[in-house]
C-alpha cells in the first residue's frame, strides 16, 4: 500500500504534467471528495482549470519538442534571418493576447459565478457557529444555543494514524442545514479550513469573517489551521462530525444537560478531597494543557516550560492560581478564566501540584478560585 | 580625477590593489563581481536552511529542529534567497553588463554604487543575527512568522524581529540606490546611436525592474517601520484593539511583495532574451512587442497585489477586480513564452548549457504560469491558499523563472567575465542534475497541497509521508548539485580554454552586441571614447 503509493508519487513527479490531467481522485493526488454544494463548485472549477492547464502544457511541450527536433544545427538547419520580419513576425503579437484573453474570460466567467455563491449571505442560516482561533486550539460557540466547545489536539497515543488531524471535542453539525460560520481570533491570525465542507477565511483578532456551507453527507471531516500562528501552528487540527438533524438535536440536548449539571456541581459549596480533585484534574490536564506542557509535565525545553518541580507548580498557591487564571503576557500561556469553571480549574491546579513527583499535598478548592476571580 | 591620471599614464588597465580595490571600489565590474560573490555565498546559506527544512520534513515527528526554529528557518530561507541571492545576483549582472552593453564607461553614480553594495553585508549580518539571537536566553520568541511577518504574530516575536526589520531597512536602501543608479545609467549613459529601442532586452528588463523597486521598496520600509512602532512605541497601526487593522499590513506588504516577484523574474527574462537568439543564431522574435508587454507587465504587476490575500475577507467587488487583474497577467507572460519559442522557430539551434537552461525555463515557467492562473481563480484559491500547492507554484515560478535564468546568465557570461571557457561537459551535467532534482522536489508538493497539507508546518500527518520523502530526496540532490556549480565557477575563474572576445557564434545577431566587441576579460575601464553603434 505505502510502497505502491510511493512509486506512484515518484512516477507522478517524473511524468510532470501529463499525469496531472488523468490521475485525479485516487491516492490523494487531488482534493478530497467535496460534500457541500460550494466545495463541489470549487472542485469543479479546479478541475476545469486543471484541464485547461494540462492542454496548454501539452501544446507548449509539443511545439517546443518539435522546434528542438526540427531546427537544430547538428541537422544542418540554417537559421532564417528574416523570419521576424515576415507578416507572421509582424502581426503575431496580436495573436497571443486574443487567444489568452479568450481562455482567461472563460475561466473568469465560471469563477465569478462561484464567487457570487461564496459571497451570498442573504439566506438565513439554520445554525450559526462562531469559530474562535487562539494559540493553539479552536473554540466553537453555537450562537443560538448556550453551547461552547473547546477543541484541542489529541496526543499521538490517542490519535494514532490521525495524529495532527484529530481532536478531543469535534465540532458537531447537522447535515442538510445551512450553516453559517463567523470567524475571529483571540490573539493572532489563524485560518479555519475543512476542505471537504468549507473553504478558508482568515480568523482575524478584532474582525469577523463569514463563510457558509450545507453539508450533504454524514461523516467525520478533518482539516488544519492554515495561517501561520506561531509555535503550535502545526498542532491545531480541526474535526467536524456531520450527523443527521435528529442526532444533532439529541446531541445538543445532552450537551446542554451536562453543562447545566457541571455548572451546578462547580458552584456548590462542597469541599473536595485531594484524590477526587486529582482524578478529575488528570483528564482535564491531558486534554487542555498537555499540548504544550506534555503529558509527563516536562514541557518542551526552550519553547514551553516544564512543570515538574517548577517554581510555579511547587511554590506559592496563589501565584499558581493567578497564572492559570490570567495567563502570562508575552508568552504562549493562555488565560483559562473563561474557558474552565472553578471546579475544573481547581482540579487541574491540584493535579499539577501533586503529579510527576510534585508532592506538595495541596488540594485547591473551587472556593479558592472563586475568591481569586474577584 | 582618476580618469585624468589614467590618460596621462596611457595605461587604461591600471587598477588599485589589495583590499582598497574592493572596499573603495567605484568600478562597475569589480562591484558586479562582489555582488555575484555575495549572492553565491548567500545561495549556500539559504540553501543550507532549505536542506534543514527538508531534512525535518523527511519523516513525520520532530527530529532535528523545534517548531520555532523551523519557522524561523522558513522565514530566513525566503528572505535570504530573495534579498540575499536573486536580487544581488541580478544586480551583479546588471553592474557588469549594462554599461558594457550600452557603451557607457561606468555606472552613472559610481560612489553610490559602492555604497549600495556595502550595505548588503551589513544587512546580511543583521538578518543572520535575527536567526541566531534566539540562542541567547531572554531574547524572546524566535521569528516564527514566515517571511510575510504578519502582525499580530510579529508583534509577539522577540528581539529577532527588530533585527529583521533593521535588516529590511538596509536592504531596501541598498536596492533603491542600486535601482536609481541603473535607471539613471540606462537613461543618460548610452553611447551615441544607442537608442532605447536598440538596447538589448536585458537592459530593458532591468529598466523596468529598477522602476518597480523605486516604487515599491519605500512602501515595505514604511510598513515595517509602522510594525516597529507598534512593537515598541505604543502605536496601534495593526492592532484592532487600538483602532488599527491587521490587514493593513498585508496590503502594504503585498503592494511591495507582488511587484517584487517581477523584480525577481524580469532580469532573468532579460537574460533569456539574449541567450535564446544567441544559440538559435537568429534575431529575437518580436523585440518591440516584448518591450511593450514588459511595460504592460510592469504596470499590471503594480495593481494586483491583493491576490495574495483572497482569504482575508475583502468585498465581492474588490475580490473580483483582483481576480480578473491577476488572470490578465497571463497575457504578457504568454506573449513572452510565445516569442521565445518563435525565436527558436526556424533557428539553427545548438545546446550549450545556457541554452539548455533557457529551454527548461520556457517549459517549467509555463507550468508555473498555468498553476498561477489556477491560483488566481478566487473560489478555487480559497481551497489552495496556504497549502503546499502554493509552495510548489511559487518555487516553479521563482526557481526556473529567476534562479535558472541567473544560472543561464552565469554560464553565458562567465567566458566574458573571466576570459576562460567553462567545462561544457560539467555544465551539462549540472543542468540535468539540477533540473531533474528540482522537479523531483517540487512537483510532488502540488499533490500534498491538494491533499490538504498546509504550509509552514513542522510536523505532518502520516498521510503525506510519501510526497514529503520524495520531495526531500529531490531537495538533497538539488542542494548537492550546487557544489558542482561552485566547482565549475572556481575552475573557470582559475583557468581554462581562452574564450576570445566573442565565445558564442550567434552572440551579436540582432543586437548591437557592444559587450562582445570588448576582449574577454574586458579591460578594467571598458570605453575611453564612446563606441560606435551601427
Amino acid at each position: 500500500m505505502s510502497k505502491s503509493k510511493m512509486i506512484l508519487a515518484v512516477l507522478a513527479s517524473l511524468l510532470l504534467t501529463t499525469l496531472a490531467g488523468t490521475a485525479y481522485a485516487d491516492y490523494a493526488l487531488n482534493f478530497p471528495e467535496p460534500v457541500a454544494p460550494l466545495t463541489q463548485q470549487m472542485y469543479d472549477l479546479h478541475m476545469l482549470t486543471t484541464k485547461i492547464a494540462t492542454i496548454i502544457m501539452v501544446i507548449v511541450i509539443g511545439i517546443v519538442a518539435f522546434v528542438l527536433i526540427k531546427f537544430r544545427k547538428s541537422k544542418g538547419y540554417e537559421a532564417d534571418q528574416n523570419f521576424h520580419k515576415s507578416t507572421f513576425g509582424t502581426w503575431s503579437w496580436t495573436l497571443v493576447p486574443i487567444i489568452v484573453l479568450g481562455i482567461d474570460l472563460t475561466i473568469a466567467g465560471s469563477a465569478t459565478d462561484a464567487l457570487q455563491q461564496v459571497e451570498d449571505y442573504s439566506q438565513k442560516a439554520d445554525v450559526t457557529v462562531k469559530v474562535i482561533g487562539s494559540q493553539w486550539k479552536w473554540t466553537y460557540e453555537y450562537m443560538d444555543d448556550d453551547i461552547r466547545i473547546v477543541s484541542n489536539m489529541l496526543p499521538k497515543e490517542e490519535a494514532g494514524d490521525n495524529y495532527l488531524r484529530a481532536v478531543d471535542n469535534p465540532l458537531v453539525l447537522p447535515t442538510g442545514k445551512r450553516i453559517r460560520f463567523l470567524h475571529t481570533a483571540s490573539d493572532v491570525l489563524h485560518a479555519w479550513w475543512v476542505p471537504q465542507i468549507v473553504y478558508k477565511k482568515d480568523s482575524i483578532p478584532g474582525y469577523i469573517n463569514e463563510t457558509w456551507t450545507n453539508i450533504q453527507k454524514e461523516g467525520t471531516y478533518r482539516g488544519q489551521c492554515a495561517e501561520i500562528c506561531g509555535t503550535g501552528h502545526a498542532f491545531m487540527p480541526i474535526v467536524v462530525e456531520a450527523v443527521s438533524p435528529e442526532k444533532y438535536e439529541a446531541w445538543k440536548a445532552e450537551k446542554l444537560m451536562v453543562a447545566e449539571a457541571a455548572a451546578a456541581e462547580a458552584s456548590s459549596d462542597k469541599t473536595w478531597t485531594k484524590d477526587e480533585l486529582y482524578a478529575r484534574g488528570e483528564g482535564l490536564y491531558n486534554t487542555n494543557c498537555s499540548g504544550c506542557h506534555q503529558v509527563n509535565g516536562t514541557g518542551m525545553p526552550g519553547v514551553f516550560p516544564g512543570l515538574v518541580g517548577s517554581k510555579i507548580a511547587t511554590g506559592d498557591i496563589d501565584a499558581h492560581i493567578n497564572i492559570v487564571l490570567n495567563g502570562k503576557a508575552g508568552t504562549a500561556m493562555a488565560a483559562w478564566a473563561a474557558q474552565l469553571n472553578d471546579l475544573e480549574l481547581a482540579a487541574v491546579i491540584t493535579y499539577e501540584r501533586n503529579a510527576w513527583g510534585n508532592n506538595t499535598g495541596d488540594a485547591v478548592q473551587p472556593a479558592d478560585l472563586k475568591s481569586a476571580r474577584k | 580625477m582618476n580618469a585624468v591620471i589614467h590618460e596621462t599614464d596611457h595605461h587604461h588597465d591600471h587598477k588599485p590593489t589589495g583590499y582598497k580595490r574592493w572596499l573603495y571600489s567605484t568600478n562597475h565590474k569589480d562591484i558586479g563581481t562582489m555582488y555575484l560573490v555575495f549572492a553565491l555565498v548567500m545561495l549556500f546559506i539559504g540553501g543550507a536552511m532549505a536542506m534543514l527544512i527538508r531534512a525535518e520534513l523527511y519523516m513525520p515527528g520532530l527530529q532535528i529542529v523545534n517548531p520555532d526554529l523551523y519557522n524561523n528557518l522558513v522565514t530566513d530561507h525566503a528572505l535570504i534567497m530573495i534579498f540575499g541571492m536573486v536580487m544581488p545576483a541580478a544586480a551583479g549582472m546588471a553592474n557588469w553588463m549594462i554599461p558594457m552593453m550600452i557603451g557607457a564607461p561606468d555606472m552613472a553614480l559610481p560612489r553610490m554604487n559602492n555604497m549600495s553594495f556595502w550595505l548588503l553585508p551589513a544587512a546580511a549580518i543583521l538578518l543572520l543575527s535575527s536567526l541566531l539571537v534566539q540562542f541567547i536566553p531572554g531574547t524572546g520568541v524566535p521569528v516564527n512568522t514566515g517571511w510575510t511577518i504578519y502582525p499580530p504574530l510579529s508583534v509577539q516575536v522577540g528581539m529577532g524581529m527588530d533585527l529583521l526589520i533593521f535588516s529590511v531597512h538596509l536592504l531596501g536602501i541598498s536596492s533603491i540606490m542600486a535601482s536609481i543608479n541603473i535607471v539613471t545609467t540606462i537613461l543618460n549613459m548610452r553611447a551615441p546611436g544607442m537608442t532605447m529601442m536598440k538596447m538589448p532586452l536585458f537592459v530593458w528588463s532591468w529598466f523596468f525592474t529598477g522602476l518597480l523597486l523605486i516604487i515599491v521598496m519605500p512602501v515595505l520600509a514604511g510598513g515595517v517601520t509602522m510594525l516597529l512602532f507598534d512593537r515598541h512605541f505604543g502605536t496601534s497601526f495593526f492592532d484592532a484593539a487600538g483602532g488599527g487593522d491587521p490587514i493593513l499590513f498585508q496590503h502594504l506588504f503585498w503592494f511591495f511583495g507582488h511587484p517584487e516577484v517581477y523584480v525577481l523574474l524580469l532580469p532573468s527574462i532579460g537574460v533569456l532574451g539574449l541567450v535564446i537568439p544567441t544559440f538559435s543564431r537568429k534575431p529575437l522574435f518580436g523585440y518591440k512587442p516584448l518591450v511593450y508587454f514588459m511595460g504592460f507587465l510592469f504596470a499590471l504587476g503594480l495593481v494586483v497585489w491583493a491576490h495574495h490575500q483572497y482569504t482575508v475577507g475583502m468585498s465581492l467587488a474588490v475580490t473580483t477586480y483582483f481576480m480578473i487583474g491577476t488572470i490578465l497577467i497571463s497575457i504578457p507572460i504568454g506573449l513572452m513564452i510565445f516569442n521565445f519559442i518563435f525565436t527558436m522557430w526556424r533557428g539553427s539551434i545548438t545546446f550549450e548549457t545556457p541554452m539548455l537552461f533557457a529551454i527548461a525555463i520556457i517549459l517549467m515557467f509555463s507550468f508555473a504560469g498555468v498553476t498561477g492562473v489556477m491560483l488566481a481563480v478566487v473560489p478555487a484559491d480559497l481551497q489552495y491558499h496556504d497549502t503546499y500547492f502554493v509552495v510548489a507554484h511559487f518555487h516553479y515560478a521563482l526557481i526556473p523563472g529567476a534562479v535558472f535564468g541567473l544560472y543561464a546568465g552565469v554560464f553565458y557570461w562567465l567566458p566574458k567575465w573571466t576570459g576562460h571557457m567553462y567545462d561544457e561537459k560539467l555544465g551539462k551535467i549540472f543542468f540535468w542534475w539540477t533540473t531533474l532534482s528540482f522537479n523531483l522536489t517540487f512537483f510532488p508538493q502540488h499533490f500534498s497541497g491538494l491533499a490538504g497539507m498546509p504550509r509552514r508546518i513542522v510536523d505532518y500527518n502520516i498521510q503525506y509521508i510519501e510526497f514529503n520523502q520524495v520531495s526531500s530526496i529531490g531537495a538533497f540532490a538539488f542542494g548537492l548539485s550546487h557544489l558542482l556549480f561552485l566547482y565549475i565557477i572556481i575552475q573557470t575563474v582559475r583557468g581554462g580554454k581562452e574564450a576570445g572576445a566573442k565565445p558564442w557564434e550567434g552572440a551579436q545577431i540582432g543586437t548591437p552586441g557592444l559587450e562582445w566587441s570588448l576582449p574577454s576579460p574586458p579591460p578594467f575601464h571598458s570605453y575611453t571614447t564612446p563606441p560606435e553603434v551601427k
